[in-house]
């Protein structure tokens, strides 16, 4: 039984640390949705999504209120549409509207799995559904997008990884008037989760059940109170510490995913139990690490604390939680973090540096606005190492970067509201073409032969 | 189904009234009921059965909070399990 000071503890977690459930995504399966023509399986996509997902901004609403803590966002991820699309991969932009057209209906804030996965091959409807996410990402408003270029079981495809350098290019391209905006909406994975809730890189796995709710929760600003509660402590006490939070924050999840599932009539999935930030002050990773005792982030140390706050998260989260899943850990995008955003903006956190950083959290390169000069054998080149680092320590890596076009260094880009604004990074000028124009399979490393 | 009333806000005359006035009229009986003041802060957290209550959970829940904007306090009124999932093991 919970005591006074529980209570209140609670109540405090909310109000002043901004406590939420950052969202709650109904994963949905569009396999039973393929029809012969585009037409006929954009009216059914369109049907399905509306018929099942006709509740969650309601069932979310009540369950905020009833539980007294904000549930920020309601979304919905799909089986990846290029499997959908796959008999008719030329007109993949016709499942895209209808996906979009969904997401208005329903009154959610983004919709995910305008995706393929093609870690270890891509076949040529695959390669025709990729080259439609530019043109699909600048027509449509609510939609998000990844690709799956590696993994560690299968390695990384080079000829998929050179591919999303030029799709990122042309996105930025047919949304330049935004500044790149539909960068934000597209991911480039190695070892992508089927399960994750978070956007832009949600999409519904084929090895999942029919509906399923699948929720992240979040707290950033509640950790960062806890430890500033302790400031001489050591960094034992401060890893139990972080860990007895995430254990709340998570049980929060886990009950809400519960009943959330109940109501809509689907499976409860997984709680993600991510510190995902957003640009509100008191809601950052980067000022976690800095509370931890670094004067800025992306300075010497801020690996060692990332490390450490990202497995204390893991190990409350996996305590508090019967299924743990999605990314789960430390998130760390640039323009949605204010303590992330300003040491960017003073040259303290780098490029480089966040590469490091992305070694030892759960995601990786994410929401970097970068010159719009780069070029796209420089941007294969970043998601080529992300994904090596990916691949050979087991993990999800991710890269989001917006080439902004005609913006360079000095200049910043703003998407505003939770994807917030960034200072355009510099990147490296040397080429990396002739390694990138290779193509092929880097293969899989000698530790994924374990059967 | 039991839920727990907060009220968090500087001390004044009659909060207590007020409240069990509100929660009386809504049907919802109260079970415990205790109260702190820390330096001139006020602190009253109240568990209450909501079975014979009128209205669902969270219209409750909204017209508390309305309720408490008007006194000058903030109000909650939360289903208990919120508590129990993240006090205890």
């Amino acid at each position: 039984m919970f005591n006074n000071n529980d209570v209140l503890e609670t109540i405090n977690m909310v109000e002043r640390e901004h406590l939420d459930i950052r969202t709650i995504t109904m994963g949905i399966s569009l396999l039973p949705c393929i029809r012969a023509t585009a037409e006929e399986t954009a009216k059914t996509v369109y049907d399905t999504i509306c018929y099942k997902a006709q509740n969650i901004v309601k069932v979310a609403e009540e369950l905020s209120k009833e539980y007294g803590i904000p549930i920020v966002n309601k979304r919905v991820s799909v089986t990846p549409a290029s499997i959908i699309c796959a008999p008719f991969a030329s007109q993949s932009a016709k499942i895209g509207k209808a996906l979009d057209d969904a997401a208005k209906n329903l009154g959610i804030d983004f919709l995910g799995g305008y995706s393929a996965l093609v870690h270890k091959g891509m076949a040529d409807y695959e390669k025709t559904f990729i080259q439609t996410i530019p043109e699909v990402l600048a027509n449509t408003e609510r939609l998000c997008s990844s690709v799956n270029i590696g993994s560690s079981k299968s390695g990384i495809n080079m000829d998929a990884v050179k591919l999303m350098g030029e799709i990122i290019k042309e996105t930025a391209s047919a949304t330049a008037e935004a500044d790149g905006f539909g960068c934000a909406k597209l991911v480039v994975f190695c070892n992508a989760v089927e399960d994750n809730p978070f956007m832009a890189g949600a999409f519904h796995g084929v090895g999942e059940s029919d509906t399923v709710i699948n929720v992240g929760v979040s707290g950033p600003g509640v950790v960062q109170h806890a430890i500033e509660a302790i400031p001489d402590a050591d960094l034992t006490e401060l890893a139990e510490m972080i860990k007895r939070t995430a254990f709340k924050i998570t049980r929060a999840g886990q009950l809400v995913a519960k009943e959330a599932a109940k109501r809509l009539g689907a499976e409860f999935g997984i709680v993600d139990l991510s510190l995902a930030p957003t640009p509100a002050r008191g809601d950052s990773v980067a000022q976690i690490l800095e509370e931890m005792g670094l004067e800025c982030v992306g300075t010497h140390g801020t690996t060692a604390c990332l490390a450490m706050l990202n497995d204390a998260v893991k190990k409350g989260g996996v305590m508090a939680s019967s299924r743990v899943g999605g990314l789960s850990g430390a998130f760390i995008p640039v323009s949605e973090d204010i303590g992330m955003i300003e040491a960017a903006e003073k040259g303290q956190l780098t490029i480089d540096k966040l590469e490091a950083m992305t070694a030892v959290c759960s995601v990786g390169l994410d929401m970097i606005a970068v010159p719009g000069d780069t070029t796209a054998t420089t941007i294969s080149a970043i998601i080529a190492d992300e994904a090596a680092i990916g691949m050979i320590n087991n993990k999800t890596t991710a890269v989001r970067v917006i080439p902004a076009p005609n913006k360079g260094v000095g200049d910043s880009v703003n998407f505003g509201g939770l994807l917030g604004r960034a200072p355009i990074m510099p990147v490296h000028n040397m080429s990396a073409s002739k390694f990138i124009s290779r193509g092929g399979l880097i293969p899989a490393p000698i530790h994924s032969n374990k059967n | 189904m039991r839920a727990v009333v907060t009220v968090v806000g500087k001390d004044k005359t009659g909060i207590i009234a007020k409240v069990s006035a509100f929660l009386a009229e809504k049907g919802v009986n109260i079970l415990d009921i205790s109260q702190t003041i820390l330096e001139d802060y006020f602190a009253m957290i109240m568990l209450v059965d909501m079975s014979g209550a009128s209205e669902q959970l969270s219209v409750i829940a909204t017209e508390c909070r309305e309720m408490g904007e008007k006194i000058g306090m903030s109000i909650h009124l939360q289903h208990e399990e919120i508590f129990n999932a993240m006090h205890s093991i």
